[in-house]
């Protein structure tokens, strides 16, 4: 199975058109579907797998903890923090707007994430563990000298958060060249670099399973990345 | 010299049931223990680097003990800002409620605006009264990560919010243990902190040098 990015953004379109269906179907709601439904919602995306697939690294515990409730969080925050921002906009206040941005951007971050992070995972029956192949296994030895150097660097990298955040494999579009880079909170990766692979440092991503033992959570999470899914990241 | 983790002035399981005696027990003998040991390490760095006169390496290094110094201190005002439930509760703070009814309305409406607070972090932080050296006045602040408070403001207490302070209890229900995080404030030493300068509030930092 293929998720990416532009899966999730088609299924909020579809759900915007469902609404929209529906709608049209009962006139009585037309009016308020066409005013609070335009802009379209987020929505959270099926794992791509069960939720106990991913064990013994990640327990269906946390799965279902970190999808069901954490990822739903920031989908149903930024829809309500988009409205707001929506309604700052037309009423053109400034001040309101500058407010929002900070929520926009940690829940709005918080769902593009998760929604790349769920995709860069895999069960071992899914291929999850799988070292990558073709072009970014081979700049990933151009860069890193092997897959074990880089996955040492990357785990020194997640280790060395400060907080919660992530850390990321990512591709700079200016060069093309691949690069490490952590991200505080939510930020998300955005701008001059591409997301390629993303490892979730927050505390909720492996606490009930590990406690204080991070590094195991690091170490094991090697079993389960779905490298497929990097390569067709890479450009 | 170094630092070593000050014991806790209660039992793991005197805190329940607002605070579970795992999440206690972890948190103070392997969270906190791992910020004094790398604090240390920092010191140890740090001391090396400046007799090197290597000006790159200490500046390079001050991340680690802000860091994980602010996570000794900040561990260490908290243990000492909790006490069993119902020990020490808002009666015993007579100065400071004062204070806060003075700057809030009412004991319920600072609880509620510092609870909100709490919830508003985004990420790993803390949530904290303090009151400012030069005005004597009461605030409401956050600090991200394990910032300590800033230098002209004298904690009174602090909440932890990073999630290994509730998680294996409250999962995602963070509004739970902000609201049975007030059963187990204690008032008297908040009360002493206000009467008293930073000096005072840090003074369990001293103790644990050795």
């Amino acid at each position: 199975m293929i998720f990416n990015m532009s899966a999730t953004i088609l299924r909020a379109s579809a759900t915007r058109s469902a609404l929209r269906a529906a709608a049209s179907s009962a006139p009585k709601r037309a009016g308020l579907a066409g005013a609070s439904f335009v802009r379209g919602k987020a929505t959270l995306p099926d794992l791509p797998y069960d939720y106990g697939a991913l064990e013994p690294a990640i327990s269906g515990q946390i799965m279902e903890l970190h999808h069901s409730k954490h990822h739903n969080t920031y989908v149903t925050s930024y829809n309500n923090f988009s409205e707001q921002m929506a309604s700052a906009q037309s009423a053109q206040d400034i001040a309101a707007q500058i407010a929002l941005q900070p929520l926009i951007n940690f829940h709005g971050g918080g769902h593009v994430n998760h929604s790349l992070f769920w995709e860069n995972l895999a069960p071992k029956s899914q291929g999850g563990g799988e070292p990558p192949s073709g072009q970014l296994s081979k700049k990933i030895d151009e860069s890193f000298g092997s897959l074990e150097e880089f996955q040492k660097k990357m785990n020194a990298a997640l280790a060395g958060i400060q907080g919660s955040g992530w850390a990321w494999l990512v591709q700079d579009t200016q060069t093309g060249n691949i690069g490490i880079k952590t991200y505080a909170n939510q930020d998300a990766v955005v701008g001059q670099f591409r997301p390629i692979l993303g490892i979730d440092a927050w505390e909720h991503a492996y606490y009930l399973q590990y406690q204080n033992r991070k590094a195991e959570y690091f170490s094991a999470i090697w079993d389960i990345i779905n490298w497929k899914t990097a390569e067709k990241r890479l450009k | 010299m170094s630092y070593t983790l000050p014991p806790l002035p209660y039992a793991y399981d005197a805190l329940e049931p607002a605070i579970s005696a795992q999440i206690m027990t972890l948190h103070h003998s392997k969270h906190h223990q791992t910020y004094v040991n790398n604090l240390n390490a920092a010191l140890a760095a740090q001391a090396t680097a400046t007799s090197a006169n290597d000006v790159p390496a200490a500046v390079a290094n001050l991340q680690a003990i802000k860091f994980n110094g602010g996570g000794h201190i900040n561990h260490s005002l908290f243990w000492q800002n909790l006490s069993p439930p119902g020990s020490n509760s808002a009666t015993s703070a007579a100065n400071l409620g004062k204070a806060i009814a003075a700057a809030w309305g009412s004991q319920d409406a600072f609880q509620d605006a510092f609870s909100k607070t709490l919830l508003g972090l985004q990420g790993s932080g803390w949530g904290w009264l303090v009151k400012h050296t030069v005005t004597g006045q009461l605030s409401i602040v956050t600090t991200k990560d394990q910032d300590p408070v800033a230098a002209d403001e004298v904690p009174i207490f602090g909440v932890d919010m990073w999630e290994h302070a509730y998680y294996l209890q409250y999962l995602n229900s963070k509004p739970d243990y902000v609201k049975n995080i007030w059963t187990v404030i204690n008032w008297k030493v908040a009360e002493e902190r206000f009467n008293g300068g930073r000096g005072d509030a840090f003074k369990v930092l001293r103790a644990q040098l050795s």
